[in-house]
């Protein structure tokens, strides 16, 4: 479960601030970024993307049984988000009830704490989600 | 062309709350006698993914929003806290990437109890009156922790404030700076210990009152300024008591003093104390209103400043002011409170 530091450093950008990508051919946008746009292959030209942080929930579970590490916030929502640009993200729905969450309400992302690994251990940061105002 | 001001601000509060009445079922106290006695009738508690950084980013990136710079421009990041969530490892680093501001500044985290975070913008005005840099943040940000049982576990609340200074298009003046400190073990954390100790009464006359009337009257001698020629004054809030008596020493009023009240309804976030009292002010402060701050630091000291607000800041309003914020709010019982504090351990 455990990543190494290399790749969670790797990935800051991406966590920190929903850093993906465009492709400027075709106008598709990936989170997590692309090397290469699958529509348009050679033809596609990817640029890094910053997302709004904006969108509305496509899908959610309440997570009761909860995997190591994430004991404490148990009942807590996982959802997939629509971003406003096209692209599917998975994320955590925070401050919110599990019973009042349903599909197409507006989010906007927030940064939290993801994960500590021990009290000696790294805490890593990055994106989550609350419903919007 | 050498004045440095506020170009944006950012207030950042967690939603959770918890009522004073709640933790003196707890302790078997009596909710009126704590509620009279601090001045304050519940706090502030954060998510259990909240810590002083994430309260600091989200304070950071409304600030630059309200300040509508390119985040890049910003070539300083001081964050005062004395909960910082690494005892080696910045703060200042993860907020200045959050916020696109790296690699080309320069990132501290101070340590002054509850003046950490005005300790901070002091640097980060001095840093742009020298002329070396155009924009800085200076932030307070803090998750403090009371000892179970303890008159601080009352108080002890969680929020941010970040403050982007420059030059250009400021919504208020910093006209001056004034700071007062001597060595007074009046609170204090030791490393590695998780609670603070305080000497109780000891914290009143010797820490803050000595302090923050040393501060606040050094500003005052220093701009050559009366009580009177202020419409606010903001002083450092432990609780709802000290800054409301401290203010009646000084020959504030009510009405000078209440609009920056805000750890009554919060409790004391600490080193974004006496920044988010500020925030409430501006939300609310007319063009040539003048401003007296003095913040107060356990160990101790005072920073205190001379603002004037601009011509500028009725047209450039908070998105997020302060009065809306803390009015998003959701209780929790003190079950729930102790599992988001973690002194519950699984």
């Amino acid at each position: 479960m455990k990543p190494g530091l290399p790749l969670l450093w790797r990935r800051t950008k991406e966590r920190y601030n929903l850093i993906g990508s465009k492709c400027e051919s075709c106008g598709t946008h990936y989170m997590p970024g692309r090397a290469v746009c699958p529509k348009c292959r050679r033809k596609g030209k990817l640029v890094e993307h910053k997302f709004s942080g904006k969108g509305r929930i496509y899908s959610y579970t309440v997570v009761r049984v909860a995997p190591e590490g994430y004991e404490y916030f148990v009942p807590y929502v996982l959802a997939i988000i629509n971003l406003d640009e096209g692209a599917k993200i998975t994320g955590q729905i925070v401050d919110a009830d599990p019973d009042k969450i349903e599909v197409g309400q507006k989010v906007e992302m927030v940064f939290r704490k993801i994960h500590e690994d021990n009290p000696e251990g790294l805490i890593t940061y990055g994106f989550k989600f609350k419903l919007a105002d | 062309m050498s004045c440095v001001g506020i170009a944006g601000y950012g207030v950042s509060i967690p939603s959770y709350r918890i009522k004073a009445g709640e933790i003196a079922r707890v302790w078997g106290e009596e909710e009126g006698r704590i509620v009279k006695g601090l001045g304050l009738s519940e706090k502030s508690v954060p998510g259990l993914d909240e810590d002083a950084a994430t309260l600091a980013v989200d304070a950071a990136r409304r600030a630059v929003s309200h300040a509508g710079i390119d985040p890049y421009d910003i070539k300083s990041m001081f964050i005062g806290s004395e909960s910082h969530p690494y005892a080696v490892k910045p703060t200042a680093t993860i907020v200045a990437e959050a916020i696109g501001a790296t690699p080309n500044l320069f990132a501290a985290d101070y340590e002054f109890a509850c003046k950490a975070g005005t300790a901070g913008v002091i640097n980060t005005y001095a840093l742009i009156k020298s002329g070396e840099i155009d924009y800085g943040m200076g932030i307070g940000a803090d998750t403090s922790q009371g000892r179970p049982g303890d008159a601080l576990e009352y108080s002890a609340g969680a929020g941010a404030a970040a403050f982007l200074l420059g030059r250009k298009d400021v919504i208020a003046n910093i006209e001056g700076i004034y700071s007062y400190a001597t060595d007074t073990p009046d609170f204090w954390r030791r490393e590695h210990a998780i609670y603070p100790s305080h000497g109780g009464r000891f914290t009143g006359p010797p820490g803050y009152f000595k302090h923050v009337i040393g501060g606040a009257k050094g500003i005052m001698e220093k701009m050559g300024t009366k009580p009177r020629d202020y419409a606010y004054a903001v002083f450092h809030q432990p609780n709802g008591k000290f800054p409301r008596t401290v203010a009646k020493k000084l020959g504030f009023t009510a009405e000078q003093i209440e609009p920056g009240l805000i750890t009554p309804y919060i409790g004391n976030t600490y080193s974004a104390a006496t920044l988010i009292g500020l925030a409430a002010v501006l939300d609310a402060a007319k063009p040539g209103d003048a401003i007296l701050v003095a913040s107060f630091g356990s160990g101790a000291g005072s920073d205190a400043f001379h603002i004037e607000a601009s011509d500028l800041i009725d047209e450039r309003r908070n998105a997020y002011p302060v009065r809306r914020i803390i009015e998003n709010k959701r209780y929790i019982d003190y079950g729930t409170y102790a599992k988001h504090r973690r002194k519950l351990v699984l």
